[in-house]
Formats: C-alpha cells, sequence, structure tokens
C-alpha cells in the first residue's frame, strides 16, 4: 500500500494494527494504554545491589532464549559496555535469538555484528545503524527486518509495549551501589543520559554497568536505584577519545561559513525571531556554525535565546555562559565541554528522550520549538529527508531526532552541500524517507535556498528580507547538472529494514540490495 | 560548452578573490560565495613542475562550468618565465573574460601581452577585442610607470597592486596602518583615475586579523580604490558591506540627481539641496552612489 510519502508498504507488515504514514499529526488525539513492566520486589533491605560479573547479573534477570536488551548510545563511538553484555549472554549463559534495542549503534558495535551473522542476535531495533551492522543488515542477515525509529518513537514505542524490553542495560559514568547513575563525576563522562531514562522505567529489569562506582547516594541521580536490579563493576566501560571530543570547532570551511550564514539570514526573516525563542541545532559544519552568526543576529536585535535543546556541545554552552540563552536541556553531550556543563553550569538540564521528542506523550519539548537546523545525507523534490541509507543503499545513518523536531517546530531548516563528491544532495527521491517532507520548510544549500512551497508564509518573509530563494526543483536540476544523475538502485524484494515514523506508522523500507554487476559487454 | 557573454570592460569589481587554477575542488563553483571577479591564478598558486595541469584544469573549467554574471579572469605567468604565451592561448581559447598581467612595468608589456591575446583570438576564432586586460603592478618601476601602463590599451580595465613583491622591493614590511605602501597606493590611485581605469589594492593575508582586515578595507574606501584582492571567501562579505554606499548616501543622491534634471529642465544651472549649493559638478559622484548601490542590491529606483 502506498503511503503519504508515496512509498510502496508490503501488505505483510500491516499487521497487528500497523498503517502506513497518513501525514503529520494524524495520531493527534487518539488514546494509548501503557504497557507497564513486570518487575522485582526487593522488598528486603540490601546492603548493595552489586554482583561480581555481568554473566552473574544477567542470570539474576532472567536472561533467556528470545531476550530483549535496551542499550542507550550515550558512550557513542567510545561504547565497550553493549559488546560484553551481549558477549556474556551468548558465550557464558548460552543465550539465543537476542533482540537489541538500542537507541544507536555504530562502529563500536561490530561484535554484535558477528552475532547477527551467526544468527544468535535476530532482532535490531535502533535509532542509528553504522559500521558493520549497517552492512550485514543490509546484505539481509538479520532473521527479522531490523526497525529504525526516531528518538521520539522509541520512547513512544516502548511506552505502548511495542517493543517490550527484557532488560535495560545502563552504561553509567558512576553508580553508587545500589545503582542510581549519573553521566558526570567519573573516569569516562558522558553528560546527560537522557535516552537510559525510559528504558530503565519501562523495562522488566535494569543492570547498571560502572567503573566508578562512588559513595551512596549518588545524586541527584539520571537513573534511579528504584528501577535497578544489579549493579556490576567493570575495568573501562569505554574508550575517552571516542565518547566525547575534546571541543566541537566551528568549522572554518568557507562553504559551511557561507551556508550558516545564510540559516542565521533565514531565521532572523521570520516572526519567530525574537525575544525568547528557542533553537536546537545539530552538531556538522553548517549547522553548528549558524549559532555563530544566529549570535550576530541576536546582538544586532538585542534578544536573547530563551531555551536550547538537543544534542549539545561546547558553542551552546559558550551562549549559555554569556547569558545569551536562559536554558539549555539536553538528552545527550557531544564534547567534553557540555559534558562538564549539564548540572553544573546554572539552567544546563538534562531531560529523557520521551520529554525530548515522544509525539505520544502530553507536549515534548520539541513542539515548542522555534527553529530547528539540520543536516541531511539527501533531499527530494517533495522536502523528504533521508538521513538513514547511503547513495548506494546500505544502511549508514541514524534518523535521531531528526524526525521529531522536524515535525515539532515551526520552523525546520535542512542545511546540506548540493553535492557531495559525485552524489547530488538534492535529487528525484530519496532512497528512503526518514524525515517526510511535510515536516521540512526551509533548505538551505550553497547554491541557493528554496522553501517548501507548503510555507507561502516563509516565502514572503523571505521576500521581504530581500534574501533570494529558488525552486527545489531547479536545485535539484543543478545538482544533475554537476554531477549527473545517478541510475535508480536496485533492490531485492526482501525487506532488511522497516522505517517507523515517529508516530509508529510505517514511512519506508529497506530492501536487500542487489549485488552490483558491472556489464562485460 | 558555456558560452559567456562579451566581458564588460567597466563593471562592479569590489571583489576579486584568489583561486589556484590547479584546484578543481576549488574553481569548479567559485562563484557561490557572490564575488564580483574570480581570478584563476597559473602563476604564483601553481608549482612549476604542475603548469601544464593547471592549464588544462583551467581550460576545462572555462569551458564547462557556468560561472554566471561572476567575471572570471586568469593571472599568467611573469613575461619572464616560458609559460606566459601558452597560458594566454588557454585563456582566450577556453573564453576568459580578462587576463591579469603579473609584474607589469611598462606599457611595452602590455603592448607585448596584448599581441599574443590578438594572435590568440584569431587562433582560436574568437571575437577580436573580447579579453581585456589588466595589470598587476608589484615592483617600484612598475608604480612609477602606472599611468603609462594603465592607459597602454584599450583592453586595459584596471590595475593593481600586489603587496607581497613590492614590500619586498621596498625592503619595507606591512604596517598596520598601511605607511608601508601609502604612496604606492596613492601613486597607482592617481594613474587609474587619470587614465579612467579601475583601481584594486592588494590581499590581506592574515586570515585570523579581523581588526586589520576591517582597517584595511575601510582605508581602501576612503583613498577610493574600486575593489579589493581576496585570498578566502569569508573575506568577502566585509568588503561588500564597506564598499556599499550607506542609506544617507544613496538618499542624498537621489535627490541631488533628482533635483538637477528638474532644474536643468527648467533652465537652471545651480540650486540648492537640503542648504547645500549644487551644480553640475555634483552629478557623477552622485550618479556613482546610485549605480554601486543599485549594483549591492540597495537601489531600486529609475534614476540610473
Amino acid at each position: 500500500m502506498k503511503n503519504a510519502v508515496g512509498r510502496d508498504i508490503p501488505d505483510y507488515l500491516l499487521v497487528n494494527g500497523k498503517e502506513v504514514y497518513q501525514g503529520k499529526n494524524y495520531m493527534d488525539g487518539k488514546y494509548i494504554q501503557k504497557a507497564a513492566p513486570k518487575t522485582r520486589r526487593y522488598e528486603k533491605p540490601q546492603e548493595s545491589k552489586i554482583v561480581a560479573t555481568i554473566a552473574d547479573a544477567l542470570r539474576q534477570c532472567g536472561c533467556k532464549d528470545g531476550c530483549t536488551f535496551s542499550f542507550h548510545h550515550h558512550l557513542r563511538n567510545g561504547d565497550y559496555v553493549a559488546n560484553m553484555v551481549v558477549k556474556a549472554a551468548v558465550e557464558e549463559l548460552g543465550v539465543k535469538d537476542i533482540t537489541v534495542a538500542a537507541t544507536s549503534l555504530g562502529s563500536a558495535h561490530d561484535v554484535i555484528a558477528d552475532y547477527i551473522e551467526q544468527g544468535i542476535v535476530v532482532g535490531v531495533q535502533t535509532s542509528g545503524i553504522r559500521g558493520r551492522i549497517g552492512d550485514v543488515v543490509s546484505a539481509g542477515k538479520l532473521k527479522t527486518p531490523a526497525i529504525i525509529r526516531s528518538h521520539g518513537g522509541r520512547p513512544r514505542a516502548i511506552e505502548a509495549g511495542e517493543v517490550h524490553i527484557d532488560i535495560a542495560v545502563v552504561a553509567a559514568p558512576t553508580s553508587d551501589c545500589m545503582g542510581n547513575c549519573r553521566g558526570i563525576g567519573g573516569k569516562h563522562n558522558c553528560g546527560s543520559m537522557g535516552y537510559a531514562m525510559t528504558d530503565a522505567k519501562y523495562a522488566d529489569h535494569v543492570i547498571v554497568v560502572t567503573d566508578d562506582l562512588v559513595d551512596f547516594p549518588n545524586y541527584p541521580a539520571s537513573v534511579e536505584a528504584i528501577d535497578v536490579d544489579a549493579v556490576v563493576v567493570v575495568d573501562c566501560i569505554g574508550d575517552p577519545k571516542k565518547i566525547a571530543s575534546a571541543a566541537a570547532r566551528i568549522s572554518q570551511n568557507p562553504r559551511d561559513l557561507m551556508m550558516a550564514e545564510n540559516v542565521a539570514k533565514v531565521i532572523a526573516a521570520t516572526p519567530y525571531f525574537k525575544e525568547g525563542f528557542s533553537f536546537q541545532t545539530g552538531v556538522g559544519g553548517p549547522s553548528l556554525a549558524a549559532n555563530l552568526f544566529l549570535e550576530k543576529y541576536m546582538d544586532e536585535r538585542g534578544i536573547k535565546m530563551g531555551w536550547a535543546i538537543g544534542g549539545i556541545c561546547g558553542p551552546m554552552v559558550e551562549l549559555l555562559k554569556k547569558g545569551k540563552v536562559g536554558k539549555v536541556i539536553d538528552v545527550q553531550d557531544f564534547d567534553l565541554e557540555s559534558v562538564n556543563s549539564i548540572n553544573q553550569t546554572p539552567n544546563h538540564f538534562e531531560m529523557s528522550a520521551s520529554q525530548y521528542a515522544n509525539p505520544a506523550n502530553k507536549g515534548a519539548f520539541v513542539n515548542k520549538l522555534d527553529f530547528v537546523v539540520l543536516a541531511a545525507l539527501e533531499i527530494d523534490t517533495g522536502f523528504n529527508v533521508n538521513v538513514l541509507t547511503g547513495s548506494d543503499g546500505v544502511l549508514r545513518g541514524a534518523p535521531g531526532g531528526h524526525p521529531d523536531t522536524a515535525a515539532g517546530s515551526k520552523c525546520c531548516i535542512i542545511v546540506t552541500p548540493l553535492t557531495r563528491g559525485r552524489m547530488a544532495t538534492v535529487c528525484e527521491h530519496v532512497v528512503t524517507v526518514t524525515t517526510p517532507g511535510d515536516c521540512v520548510d526551509v533548505l538551505v544549500t550553497d547554491y541557493g535556498i528554496a522553501v517548501n512551497p507548503l510555507r507561502p508564509d516563509l516565502i514572503e518573509c523571505l521576500d521581504k528580507a530581500g534574501i533570494p530563494h529558488v525552486s527545489i526543483e531547479s536545485l535539484k536540476e543543478k545538482a544533475y547538472s554537476l554531477v549527473g544523475r545517478p541510475d535508480d538502485l536496485e533492490w531485492e524484494d526482501k525487506v532488511v529494514a522497516v522505517l517507523e515514523a515517529r508516530d509508529g506508522t510505517i514511512l519506508d523500507v529497506v530492501r536487500k540490495i542487489k549485488p552490483y554487476t558491472v556489464d562485460q559487454d | 560548452m558555456i558560452p559567456r557573454p562579451k566581458p564588460e570592460r567597466f563593471r562592479l569589481r569590489r571583489t576579486m578573490i584568489f583561486m589556484s587554477a590547479q584546484k578543481p575542488g576549488l574553481i569548479k563553483d567559485a562563484y557561490i560565495y557572490g564575488v564580483d571577479s574570480i581570478m584563476l591564478d597559473l602563476e604564483d598558486a601553481v608549482a612549476e613542475n604542475q603548469k601544464d595541469a593547471a592549464r588544462f584544469s583551467l581550460y576545462h573549467c572555462l569551458k564547462t562550468i557556468d560561472y554566471g554574471d561572476t567575471e572570471v579572469i586568469v593571472r599568467i605567468n611573469g613575461l619572464d618565465t616560458p609559460h606566459w604565451q601558452e597560458d594566454i592561448r588557454v585563456c582566450v581559447a577556453g573564453g576568459a573574460d580578462g587576463i591579469r598581467i603579473a609584474k607589469c612595468e611598462s606599457a611595452q608589456d602590455v603592448h607585448t601581452v596584448e599581441a599574443a591575446v590578438l594572435a590568440a583570438e584569431k587562433e582560436f576564432g574568437v571575437e577580436e577585442g573580447r579579453t581585456l586586460l589588466m595589470a598587476a603592478l608589484e615592483s617600484p618601476k612598475g608604480i612609477l610607470n602606472a599611468y603609462e601602463i594603465c592607459s597602454a590599451s584599450d583592453r586595459m580595465f584596471g590595475v593593481a597592486i600586489s603587496g607581497g613583491d613590492f614590500r619586498k622591493c621596498m625592503q619595507t614590511k606591512f604596517q598596520p596602518d598601511g605607511v608601508d605602501m601609502l604612496v604606492a597606493r596613492g601613486q597607482m590611485l592617481l594613474a587609474a583615475r587619470a587614465a579612467g581605469v579601475q583601481c584594486f589594492d592588494t590581499v590581506f593575508t592574515n586570515l585570523n586579523d579581523e581588526e586589520g582586515y576591517r582597517a584595511e578595507v575601510m582605508q581602501n574606501k576612503a583613498m577610493g580604490f574600486d575593489g579589493k584582492s581576496l585570498i578566502n571567501p569569508k573575506q568577502i562579505r566585509l568588503v561588500h558591506e564597506l564598499f556599499a554606499p550607506t542609506e544617507k548616501e544613496i538618499v542624498q543622491a537621489e535627490k541631488i540627481v533628482r533635483a538637477y534634471r528638474e532644474q536643468s529642465a527648467a533652465g537652471v544651472g545651480v540650486f540648492t539641496v537640503d542648504g547645500k549649493m549644487i551644480d553640475i559638478a555634483f552629478i557623477p559622484g552622485a550618479e556613482r552612489t546610485l549605480k554601486l548601490a543599485r549594483a549591492c542590491g540597495l537601489y531600486e529606483g529609475d534614476l540610473v
């Protein structure tokens, strides 16, 4: 069945009430029955929840065949914990048919790719899929299609019981003996632990893995002891070099700077740019650099930002410290400056993924966003964005909070160069729709700006401000004239990944890619 | 094949950015930054053993990339090198808008290049006289001969001073107040204005010194330069900002031109605007302000 963004969704996926994507806010007003976890009572006072090994903790939590684990990705590419846990389950407990439900998976998790190939890990649910896992899933080696959700779609699915977590694993930079966890104060800090919060509340069992045991109570806690079954102390939870970069530097690339400046110009031309406005930006070159130019416009107009959310890094913390933004509330920290600031700098707070972006709760932060600035791997003439699959059709990206912030914000700006190498970023049809075009308002490229025709009000704003803009079709034509029009990808029938819209409907599917062969004649 | 319109000898040239012709990644779309002129460099930015490779990439980019309204000039190698003749053939064959003569010291240098350009235009069937010329003055001798250089050819649209080489010759270094090149800049400006061609200042090389850059651009404007040579796209915006007429200047210029046209139609030669005496001598300046304002996107009226 074709959905609202023109993607053909196989009927066999449309069971148990699953629907195809119908457009923005389709589920508004509907009721959900939240799925409560079945948890064990620890009524008798315990001195400590520390157990010797991960295997012991898994046994205590009843880990068995068909188990679903949840992991969170605050340790990013430096994460050792997910591998340790899956390995212990497989090698020491002999568990099979495992589902890995992570907030994101990347090159740190190649071990899990091996287990997929061996048929031991049979399900993957994630908001990001990169590295070898992406390759093996794309090659059709996972038994069931991977399910890809946004950062807001994941807590929605957990709360709705669409994914039931048997064991949530919390990788904690610090924990006390009872399982109160924080992302700061330890050897390998990650700052916010926002993605772990919903998981810990809705999992049947919670295991904390830390490498820095601190005095009780480790407070205020990101994940609270009341939800934790066991605490395991290991030598090292991750590679600090890959957990948080030294400091996210604003790009000096003139192309990035030019695009960033145009992003700021567009923002300053809208009626939402006023005292107390709210803002989120990505950490990519031009997205991050938009901070710099936005500050100039704020100074010029004598206004301040009310609040900023998102994954946060240094430049936003700088603005907070300068008093140019009222509050920063984040689910993840990307560099040491933000890691060292959260819950330390006044008005820098942590929030859960649900509070950040869940479309099914009673009003997430994204719904109050004025502006979000996002990157894209591809964007098509329907303003649909792909941030998941590469031009070869292989899974190598992350919807993350992209679809949530795009849908919730008043003005969603995509910033991307028109071409990357030989690839046209602005194209006829994106490989995979990860953010539907009805949520995207403005596209800023190095070759010009295009406004979604669904937003005549923004077109008028740009015209009034004298900001030139063109049709997205003309940008696509320009891109193809520069790098050529690629042949269509060739797919097999097998669906390797289902891409859920944030509301739980099916936005797109990723199929197994046909191996590329060169014609010999 | 991208046909380029016939180059205009006198057009807006506030910014002229150097890009090595050897770097396809740079020159493929250098126009996106909104610079007035691109200066594709075959000279100092290209290693001696890469000159022919740079010519190939230059020729193909001229032939295949649509630079739109952005002017495309090529800096060729000096007349004391074995490269300049072939450089000229490539520029003309590719259809560059103009050629910058490096290390120009005399009218004869201009004539030498002009002859080669004409020959190339004939060889490649390019309209004769199409290819414009400008000269870079890099030595005391070049500065002293500025007037004869500026007036050496109808193809000449301007001169630029090249600070690096010039300072070396003068045994001086960059000074924040510009005193190191004050006389040279002044002499070159005098010559250019006397000959009726444009005049461009040298590059500012310290990209991290924002204050110093702003001071130099302001001085350039105050001295009467038409534009500045640049090394990085991020330098473009400030020049365009500072060289643009202010709103007050635009309003004043509009009043003067309008009043002049009304008064002269009524047979009046001298009159007052806002208490100031105005006669025909004020008109070219006021019209130039309006033209510049229009080019900067600040004036949409119909007086110019």
